[in-house]
This record gives structure tokens, C-alpha cells and sequence, in this order.
């Protein structure tokens, strides 16, 4: 008989790797709260909700290809089918949130509090809207239809499901070509110019309010495919999801380092993998408790996070 | 035969929140002319220059570029008509490099073909041979001088036949405001019409053709820049002489 110690050790290495998979869709959605912060110095607390609406969009897409069933529904070109239109519509949500929730009120030049109060509005109009219109009960997603349950194999003694790879592998690249966007392109060096001195980027004769609209969409459109991902993962989805996954990726995006891309990423590893190897050895009731105390200890004790920049190194905008 | 008028500023009235900033300035700058802007402290110089960009915009009064009104378009406009500003304090974007730099200061001409703006690179090189060498380098990390040269160099990236300049000389050892002023006057050459504000009004007017004396958001004095050099009461203000 072995000891109950080692059966955890055992499970271990199963734990980490669901840990990466959950850390790389953290990210994913954190990227969204760092990007915004980085051009706006707010953090748009309604991004929770549109990773809601994303995994809501994902849902009804697949529902719609089940009904009609064409038969064959293979992950190659599904998910695709499922991700793009919840990126495209979860992006433009974002820019309409930041349009008619954010814009009145960051021009007006008052006070920071005033968008992120409004932001708490736009979040609680979004769940109540997907509440009335969706009903409250939860929504399934066929996920074994796409990924059946046998779709799992070996790794060096650790077994993993094909999903959870796809899961990785979607982030991952999502991640990457956003950072190939934003380090390579015009585009990207009007981001980051317009981070860094805005007003000195509209004197390049960048236009700041399509800048902040585009990062807008870029950050939503991520946090829609990760909400793809998690509900093709948990499988059950409800209008609520938003708020403990937007305080996760939230976390993950300060743990990182708030405003850095690559912060964001690493962030999201760290707390996914710290979160399910805590799981593992304590009541997974406390899975959240975990994730918490890590955003307060980074506020603690390093409150620029892992890349940080110190807030002072900015200049004002 | 004076050249025609390049930019024309009237009386202009601006505002920054309850305080008036500029109380009602006239000036001109003509095809081809360095035109120097003098003043103390909280005179209203940088505010002109934030008004010209619309960075600002003026409660009354008008600004015309070339024959037409530009007091109510946007920034980026502005730029993308000719006109391009190296601002006080340099205000590089110190997270990029070098080349970033330079490529954003090309922003508003992201439509011309890559050939053209290679060869205003090259132009930018030759002007400042340093930039070249430190290209891929972020532009944090630079001198105060090196930065200075890289927002000139950026700013003339966006090919503007008007080149304000706030400031250029403040934070720099003697021997680069010589420099700098060398470069002024070689892009000038070029064919370049600059408007500079200075606190360091004898080496500006040195090579100013005209300059304009402003106090309090008034325009006190306006000649040329020999006789502004000879006037009693700048020399007193300006040039440190009793």
C-alpha cells in the first residue's frame, strides 16, 4: 500500500500540466487588462464579462452546427468556426464599451474613478443582459462531440487529453501573434507610442482615440476565444462565469506586471500552475482562496509585479 | 521682396483652464526664415507651440499654414500638412529603439512608398552619423545629447516644411548646443523653415533671422534678430547684462 503522500506525488505531474493549460488561458485573458491599462491606465473591469459573452458566442455556435448536423464535426475546422466569431463580435463589444462606458468620461479629464465605476456598470449591464436573454440556468457545451473523451494519450507516464493540448496551442499562439503585432508592426509602435506619451503620439500624428478603440478589440477578441476554450473545457457555462475568471486574469495580469505583454503571459502561467498544484495537496474548496492570496501578497510585496515597470517611470497622462 | 507668409498666427487667445495663457499674439513666419520666439518662464512660448499643433486650441484668434486655417483641425492633421515639433524636454519614446524612434516619427506618411522614407532615414543619418550606430538601441538609454539629436531626427522624419522647436539648447552641455544649432541651421539650409523658442536667446538669435520677444502672454518686442541682439532691454532679459 502506498501512502496517501505519494499518491498525490503521483498525481502531480497530471496537476501541472492542467495548470499550463489553465495558466495559458489566464493570460489570454489578462493580455486584455494589461493592453487597456497600458493605453489608458484603467483597468476595464468589464473584460470578465466579455470572455462571458465569448464562451456564450462559442456555445450557441456549436449548438447551431449540432442542429443542423452535418455530420463529421471535426476539431480541424470547428474550432476555428467557433473562435473567430466570438473573437470578431467579443472584439467589437470591447470597442463599444470603451466608446459609450469609457471615452464621455476619460475626455472630460476628471477623475480616475470615474471609468472604473463605470466599468463595474458596463459589467453588471452585461451579465444581467446574457441573464435575461439566455436564461439563468447554465448552458452546456458538447465538447465530447469535437473532443471525444478518448482523445487522450501518453506523455512520459503523464496522461493528457487532446483538448487540454489544443487549449495550450491556441493561447500560445494567440499570445504570440499578438506580441508579433504589437513589437513588429505600425500598428503595434502606435500602441506602445501612444503607452508611453500620448500626447507626444499625437503630435507623431497618431490618432489616440483609434488606438484605444483598437486595443479595445484586440483585448476583447482574445478574451473571447479564451472564454471559447474554457467553455469547451469545463463544458458548462452560465452568465456569471465572468466575474472569478476576469479576478484571476486580473491577478495574473498585476502578477505580471500590469502594462507588459509578456507579464501578462508568464503572470497567468504561474498562477494557473500555483493554483492547481495547491489543489493538490489542499481542499480544492480553497482553489480561489490560493489565487487570491497570491494577488495580495504580489500587492503586498511587489506591487509592480514580475516585469514591472514602477508606476513612476511613467509619464503622466 | 519678402517671401510670402509660411504660418500666421492672430490674435491669438488661449486658455489653460481658468488662466489665460496667450493674451492676444500675432506672429508670422516667411518661406525659408529661422524665427526665433523669446521669453521667459510662463511667457506663453510652449503654449504658442501647443496651439500651432492644436495640442490646444485657441479660445479666439486664428492660425493659417500656407493660406489656410488650421486652428481647428486635429493633431494629426497638422503634422501630415507639414508641420512637426521637437518638443521641450525631447520627450523620446524611451521604450523603443532608436530606429522605432525614427519610424514613428514617419508615422503620418506610412502610406508612401519605403524607398522615400529609407532616403529621409539616410538624410537623418547623415545629419546625426551617431543615430546610426546605435540604432537597435532603446532610446532611454541614450545621452541627453544623443536624445536631443533623435527627437530632431524624428521630428524631420515626417518631411514637415515647418519645424517648431521648443527648446533645444535646455539640459545640454555647451558644446552640444553648438552642435545643435549648427544642425538647425544646416536643416534650415536644406530648406526647412524653423520656428525656435529659446531661453538661450544669444545663440538663437545668432542664427535667427527674426525673433519675437514674448512677456505674459503678450508679443513685447518683434524685429530682426540683429537689432533684438542691440536692444537694451533684451539684452538686460535675456543676455544677463546690466
Amino acid at each position: 500500500m502506498t501512502s496517501p503522500m505519494a499518491d498525490l506525488l503521483s498525481i502531480l505531474p497530471q496537476q501541472l500540466v492542467f495548470g499550463l493549460a489553465l495558466g495559458t488561458v489566464y493570460g489570454l485573458i489578462a493580455l486584455g487588462y494589461t493592453m487597456v491599462y497600458g493605453v489608458l491606465l484603467m483597468i476595464n473591469f468589464a473584460h470578465g464579462e466579455v470572455f462571458m459573452i465569448g464562451a456564450y458566442i462559442g456555445w450557441a455556435v456549436l449548438a447551431f452546427l449540432l442542429n443542423h448536423a452535418v455530420g463529421g464535426l471535426h476539431p480541424i475546422w470547428v474550432l476555428p468556426v467557433l473562435l473567430l466569431p466570438a473573437m470578431v463580435i467579443c472584439g467589437v463589444l470591447g470597442m463599444t464599451i470603451e466608446r459609450f462606458a469609457y471615452r464621455p468620461l476619460y475626455l472630460r479629464g476628471g477623475s480616475r474613478l470615474a471609468p472604473l465605476i463605470s466599468a463595474f456598470g458596463a459589467s453588471i449591464f452585461l451579465q444581467n443582459a446574457v441573464m435575461l436573454t439566455q436564461g439563468a440556468r447554465m448552458k452546456v457545451y458538447m465538447t465530447n462531440t469535437l473532443f471525444p473523451r478518448t482523445w487522450r494519450f501518453d506523455i512520459f507516464g503523464v496522461n493528457v487529453s487532446v483538448l487540454l493540448l489544443v487549449m495550450i496551442a491556441v493561447s500560445m499562439s494567440l499570445t504570440w501573434g499578438l506580441i508579433l503585432l504589437v513589437q513588429k508592426t505600425t500598428l503595434g509602435r502606435s500602441i506602445r507610442a501612444v503607452s508611453e506619451d500620448r500626447e507626444m503620439a499625437s503630435v507623431m500624428g497618431v490618432s489616440v482615440g483609434q488606438v484605444v478603440g483598437l486595443t479595445f478589440f484586440l483585448g476583447s477578441a482574445l478574451g473571447g476565444a479564451a472564454g471559447v476554450l474554457v467553455g469547451l473545457y469545463y463544458t458548462q457555462i452560465d452568465f456569471v462565469m465572468g466575474y472569478s475568471a476576469g479576478l484571476k486574469a486580473f491577478t495574473a495580469a498585476v502578477l505580471g506586471g500590469i502594462g507588459n505583454i509578456k507579464g501578462a503571459m508568464v503572470g497567468g502561467l504561474l498562477l494557473g500552475i500555483i493554483e492547481s498544484v495547491a489543489v493538490t495537496f489542499i481542499n480544492p474548496a480553497f482553489k480561489d482562496v490560493v489565487a487570491f492570496a497570491v494577488l495580495i501578497l504580489v500587492l503586498m510585496f511587489r506591487p509592480e509585479g514580475i516585469f514591472g515597470e514602477t508606476l513612476s517611470d511613467r509619464k503622466k497622462v | 521682396m519678402p517671401e510670402p507668409s509660411m504660418l500666421k498666427l492672430s490674435d491669438l487667445v488661449t486658455y489653460y483652464g481658468q488662466m489665460m495663457a496667450l493674451k492676444g499674439v500675432s506672429l508670422e513666419v516667411r518661406q525659408g526664415e529661422i524665427v526665433c520666439l523669446l521669453g521667459g518662464n510662463a511667457s506663453g512660448k510652449s503654449t504658442t507651440m501647443k496651439t500651432i499643433l492644436g495640442l490646444v486650441r485657441p479660445r479666439e484668434g486664428s492660425v493659417e499654414f500656407e493660406g489656410n486655417r488650421i486652428d481647428r483641425l486635429a493633431t494629426g492633421e497638422i503634422v501630415k500638412r507639414g508641420i512637426s515639433l521637437v518638443p521641450e524636454g525631447r520627450r523620446i519614446f524611451g521604450r523603443m529603439t532608436v530606429w522605432e524612434n525614427l519610424a514613428m516619427g514617419s508615422y503620418v506618411r506610412r502610406a508612401d512608398p519605403k524607398a522615400d522614407i529609407d532616403h529621409d532615414m539616410e538624410r537623418v543619418y547623415s545629419l546625426f552619423p551617431r543615430l546610426k550606430e546605435r540604432l537597435g538601441q532603446f532610446a532611454g538609454t541614450m545621452s541627453g545629447g544623443e536624445q536631443q539629436m533623435l527627437a530632431i531626427g524624428r521630428a524631420l522624419m515626417a518631411r514637415p516644411r515647418l519645424l517648431l522647436m521648443d527648446e533645444p539648447s535646455m539640459g545640454l552641455s555647451p558644446v552640444f548646443v553648438d552642435q545643435v544649432f549648427d544642425i538647425i541651421k544646416e536643416i534650415n539650409k536644406q530648406g526647412t523653415t524653423i520656428l525656435v523658442v529659446e531661453q538661450n536667446a544669444a545663440v538663437a538669435l545668432s542664427i535667427a533671422n527674426r525673433g519675437y520677444v514674448l512677456q505674459n502672454g503678450r508679443i513685447a518686442a518683434a524685429d530682426t534678430a540683429a537689432a533684438l541682439l542691440q536692444a537694451d532691454d533684451v539684452r538686460r532679459a535675456y543676455l544677463g547684462e546690466e
